[in-house]
């Protein structure tokens, strides 16, 4: 044979785009869960818990969206075809998030540094410059069972030192709120285009927990809105595994619908 | 036993300006739309909403027909913000009463069942109890957490549509979701049904199982027949979301012009108009 054969492109192939970091990222906050209802917003989130169910975290439950629960897998931004396993109309769901088995991942249009949110609108509240969503089950969900954030354009419009309207509630006002907000509050992780956040175990503000290879801790501070919290040596996010990276390419995601939400 | 059929015109003359009107569906997702565009002909105003909110929302904003909204989200689902409603807001045009959306059930379950609140832990720590001072929390008198008191929210009206329903008012739902239907009329004065095709009682249970009939009779004030009714909302297993029609329908808020011209041509006229305006649109596309 002749050598033709470019040998980056061969190299290309084991190495992992951003977006496929966020995907295991992503997965990674839903390993050890046991038997839960899994919740992702957003492109890799949706990839990341289909992953993690397919490999580490076996016993998740996935919604299709509407109103089953779904075995199996299938390719994000097609209908699901596994096995229904269960009927779970809105009102089921509302009570599993009350229930507490329930961890879900959402995307705030604003973060604060206590894990503070906000997905309901921006600006004076009574005339806001920019409404949003409303804020849906952010206030339940946050005090009833883990929550995660999935941040596809980290930036300081996203992490800001205060948020406009606390939708999901952060650590800071969970424990100032009493027990009825802190008994089962649980944050867990930011998962953003550049890094991993968890929180500080006793301050209760965010940490960096990691940065994505070819990110630099002051590219992230950079992007940030508030004073970072990073130890002396952030280590790298991981990367993805051979047979992760087959999942995600070939099953989970052929049509490459995750470098929309993150490029590069 | 009551024949209750009647015109979504029969509705809209029964309701009065000033009142809160609950609206059953969920996001883009089987509302009430021949009942809503019924009320966008007429001249009532001042009208308080409650709703998992949808395009109902967005339209009856741009038609100036909210004064206040209680809800907890507003989304056309497959189009993540409606583009009127958040114009609405953002020029200050109405005033909202926003619930996280599990306090939104509880408010009309606590208004069905005349209880004076249901406790519940959603709201603490956030802005939902700041921005709505009226919420109170109250101590658990078995020595536990302290909760919001979720008070009810109790209806003037509420507006629903299901797939089948006979005459008496019992009211079928045959896709995923019942949503919250029950609920909105049990919190209602009078609660008003439309549905995509009225059977004799038992055909509604030939077809499906018995627990599909969610809404029972003794909740229902009227029935409407009203095929394609909840257009361009999903209806399923009926039809599902019209997709390129609620694309236009967002489209339609980039200025007044866009919103005027969707309006002289989806609005002006009846029902039966408005129904012709999208069967015509759909020859044209297919």
């Amino acid at each position: 044979m002749t050598n033709v054969m470019d040998p980056r492109a061969e190299a290309n192939d084991a190495v992992a785009s951003r977006a496929e970091v966020c995907v295991v990222a992503c997965a990674d906050a839903f390993r050890n869960s046991g038997e839960m209802l899994a919740s992702a917003f957003g492109t890799i989130p949706a990839i990341g818990v289909r992953l993690a169910r397919e490999t580490f975290s076996p016993d998740l439950l996935i919604s299709d969206g509407e109103s089953y629960l779904v075995r199996g897998t299938w390719p994000v931004g097609t209908p699901a075809t596994g096995e229904v396993e269960a009927w779970a109309p809105f009102r089921t769901i509302f009570d599993l998030v009350w229930h507490g088995k329930r961890h879900v991942m959402m995307i705030p249009s604003q973060v604060d540094r206590y894990g503070n949110t906000n997905i309901s609108a921006v600006g004076d509240y009574r005339r806001p410059k920019v409404q949003l969503l409303g804020v849906r089950g952010a206030p339940g969900n946050t005090v009833c069972h883990p929550t995660s954030y999935w941040v596809p354009r980290h930036s300081t419009r996203v992490f800001v030192p205060r948020v406009d309207m606390v939708s999901g509630v952060g650590n800071d006002r969970a424990a100032q709120a009493g027990p009825g907000a802190s008994r089962y509050h649980d944050l867990r992780r930011v998962v953003t285009d550049l890094a991993v956040f968890d929180y500080h175990p006793e301050h209760g503000t965010l940490r960096l927990a990691s940065v994505h290879p070819g990110v630099t801790v002051a590219q992230v501070q950079d992007a940030t809105g508030f004073p970072l919290e990073a130890g002396d040596e952030v280590p790298q996010t991981r990367q993805p595994s051979a047979a992760e990276l087959r999942l995600i390419r070939e099953v989970l995601d052929p049509r490459g619908l995750r470098d929309r939400e993150v490029a590069g | 036993m009551a024949d209750k059929r009647m015109t979504a015109q029969d509705v809209v003359s029964r309701l009065t300006s000033g009142m809160t009107i609950g609206i059953g569906g969920w996001g883009s997702r089987r509302k009430p739309m021949a009942l809503v565009r019924e009320i966008l002909r007429s001249d009532l105003r001042d009208l308080t909403v409650v709703s998992y909110g949808g395009p109902d929302i967005g339209l009856l904003c741009a038609a100036g027909k909210i004064r206040k909204l209680v809800f907890g989200f507003v989304s056309l689902d497959s189009i993540a913000l409606d583009p009127h409603f958040r114009a609405a807001r953002q020029a200050g045009a109405i005033e909202v009463v926003e619930y996280d959306e599990g306090m939104l059930q509880w408010g009309l379950y606590a208004a069905g069942l005349k209880l004076p609140f249901l406790p519940t832990r959603a709201g603490l720590g956030s802005d939902v109890l700041t921005h709505n001072p009226q919420l109170r929390t109250v101590a658990d008198p078995y020595g536990g957490d302290e909760v919001v008191a979720m008070p009810p929210l109790h209806l003037d009206a509420a507006l629903i549509h299901m797939n089948r329903a006979d005459i008496h008012g019992n009211g079928q739902f045959l896709g995923p979701d019942p949503y919250f239907d029950d609920l909105y009329c049990m919190a209602a004065e009078q609660a008003y049904m439309s549905c995509e095709k009225i059977v004799p009682t038992a055909e509604l249970t030939a077809v499906a199982h018995p627990a599909t009939l969610r809404i029972n009779r003794l909740l229902v004030t009227g029935v409407v027949e009203a095929p394609n009714g909840a257009h361009f909302t999903s209806c399923t297993p009926d039809y599902d979301r019209d997709e390129d029609f609620q694309r236009e329908y967002a489209g339609s808020a980039a200025g007044p012009d866009a919103w005027q011209a969707f309006r002289d041509r989806y609005l002006a006229g009846s029902e039966a108009d408005y129904q012709a305006a999208v069967a015509r649109r759909q020859e044209v596309s297919a």
